[in-house]
């Protein structure tokens, strides 16, 4: 228990975050029309390849004769560009055809 | 003063992940909004690489280069050369993706935690979620391009998988609190088992459920990059996480909204699943009558109000094109043509619009369900193209049907109802359809892009 709440206080700052984000999120979503379901789950996905950052970061700390995790982290940083660039792209191509007329 | 910079850069991607998916909540702004969070993502990934102070050798910029260059040249020519119909098995492929990105981190880190509660909660439950997102999403996609197109089920799915789900949560709960079984085997041993249910927990769910399946998947990838942003205490990656976990979680319950089905139920009873041995035994043997393309012209041409149902057979045969012209054709002849779009049409929600768009349909044709059933008491014609279950009055009229509920087209009221079909085969969920029975229903069997060719055809003939 007191390790909970200690935990809790350390992290206060962060729990306000995650809590005001997670509103912010419902908020950004709430009634859209279904028209654009598609693009938006498609946006929201090539958002959430933000992980590559993470990717990148842990490549920049290895060293270099850890064999096993330069190619770990050489796969992360590659599939995570493919959700980013794969998912941005896709979703313009779905936006562009809204765009077309006038 | 580099690191502050670095943090700056963060603080923009995270403005620009909210304000891009605001704007894409709406048609008229969202191409910009996902270009401005494009642009915020290439500020973060750019500042991660060169903004900091650490001493890296060449050799892993190389490796951070070559990874970028691969992932980038791959991901934009597959998702440039794509086609349109293909689009949601795609995104589940880059959910995927996300979602081991996050998983491999988790691998990386591990060995390197030094007894911290949080960061060992942080990379386990990255671990977890990011492997069930890649594993399911994998499943996801293989269904949906039909190289997986039977749901499986073994016996008590249900309970198997809420054992596995137990199971796998109760390893990484264990592994947290005793410090004794806190090793590496264990931690394989997880990642197995997070693989196995990610694949257990989709493969019982039905083709038609699938895009509320990827939603969901989507959602749980942001929360795994979510555990990197805590395990880093990076905001960028925090921000971007719970902002696709919250708003992805909200997207899909608006979706079972639409189909009116109960998340629960789609992840628990998936269709068919009961008793209720589905292929509707109740409805089926009417007569079904068929109409020659001569007379549908006819028929057509002297109509005064015509309303199209396309769905995802229309797409499957690339007949956007064509239904389009006959569109023109029809409106230039002094019809009024309308396309009812069902919520669920196509294989995601508002999958039909982005098709139909490609082909130049105006915008403003495309009526949504609420506003159209009112509109089909006077329509004469009602063109029902590669479309079933969500004309099914199965869904209004049979408590047993799976699909009961299932908020639907009333094309039923309309004078005529023509219905474009290859065969009298049952739709994506497998049901049979009362519709095809009604003695306002004429059947146009054939492929939707010849027959509507053809139709097209004969209507310029009438001329």
């Amino acid at each position: 228990m007191e390790a909970l709440s200690q935990f809790i206080a350390e992290h206060i700052n962060l729990i306000y975050f995650i809590i005001l984000s997670i509103f912010v999120g419902v908020e950004v979503i709430g009634n859209v029309p279904t028209v654009i379901h598609t693009p938006l789950m498609s946006g929201a996905n090539a958002i959430h390849g933000v992980v590559i950052v993470g990717a990148i970061y842990v490549m920049l700390h290895l060293k270099t004769d850890d064999y096993a995790g330069l190619i770990t982290g050489f796969l992360a940083v590659l599939l995570g560009t493919l959700n980013v660039v794969g998912g941005f792209v896709v979703t313009d191509r779905m936006l562009e055809m809204f765009k077309k007329k006038k | 003063m580099i690191e502050s910079l670095l943090e700056i850069c963060y603080l923009i991607a995270s403005v620009t992940f909210v304000l891009g998916l605001k704007l894409m909540g709406n048609p008229k702004s969202a191409r910009q909004g996902n270009l401005i969070a494009a642009a915020g993502m290439g500020v973060a990934i750019f500042g991660t690489i060169f903004l900091h102070e650490k001493e890296v050798p060449m050799v892993i910029y190389a490796l951070i280069g070559l990874a970028l260059l691969v992932g980038t040249v791959a991901g934009w020519i597959t998702a440039r050369k794509v086609a349109m119909t293909k689009m949601p098995e795609l995104v589940s492929l880059f959910n995927g993706m996300g979602g081991a990105c996050a998983a491999l981190i988790s691998l990386i880190e591990y060995p390197n935690l030094k007894h911290e509660t949080g960061a060992l909660i942080a990379v386990l439950a990255g671990l977890i979620i990011g492997t069930v997102s890649f594993s399911g999403s994998i499943i996801a996609f293989m269904k949906l391009n039909g190289s997986l197109n039977k749901a499986i089920r073994l016996p008590k799915y249900n309970i198997i998988n809420t054992i596995m789900m137990g199971v796998v949560l109760g390893l990484g709960i264990v592994m947290t609190i005793v410090p004794e079984l806190n090793n590496s085997i264990n931690l394989y041993i997880l990642l197995g088992l997070a693989v196995l249910y990610g694949v257990m927990f989709v493969i019982p769910i039905g083709g038609a459920d699938m895009p509320v399946v990827i939603s969901l998947l989507n959602s749980f990838t942001g929360l795994a990059a979510a555990c990197g942003g805590f395990l880093y205490d990076n905001k960028a990656m925090l921000t971007g996480g719970i902002l696709v976990g919250s708003a992805g979680t909200l997207l899909t319950i608006v979706m079972c909204k639409a189909m009116n089905r109960p998340l629960s139920n789609v992840i628990f009873g998936a269709f068919g699943g009961g008793n209720s041995s589905s292929a509707g035994d109740a409805a089926a043997g009417g007569t079904v009558k068929d109409i020659q393309i001569s007379d549908l012209a006819v028929l057509m041409n002297y109509s005064r109000k015509v309303v199209i149902v396309p769905g995802y057979g229309l797409a499957v045969a690339q007949a956007q094109h064509v239904i389009h012209e006959i569109e023109l054709l029809l409106q230039s002849r002094g019809v009024e043509v309308k396309y009812a779009i069902h919520p669920v049409a196509g294989r995601m929600p508002g999958h039909m619009n982005v098709l139909l768009a490609e082909s130049s349909v105006e915008y403003d044709k495309l009526v949504e369900m609420e506003e159209i059933n009112p509109e089909f008491s006077s329509t004469d014609v009602v063109l029902i193209v590669g479309a079933n279950d969500v004309v099914n009055p199965a869904a209004k009229s049979d408590p047993s049907s799976p699909i009961y509920g299932m908020p639907i087209l009333e094309v039923e009221q309309a004078s005529h109802v023509i219905v474009n079909k290859r065969s009298m085969n049952a739709g994506y969920a497998g049901i049979d359809n009362p519709l095809f029975y009604n003695p306002k229903t004429s059947m146009l069997f054939g492929d939707a892009k010849s027959a509507l060719t053809n139709l097209a055809n004969e209507l310029k003939s009438l001329d």
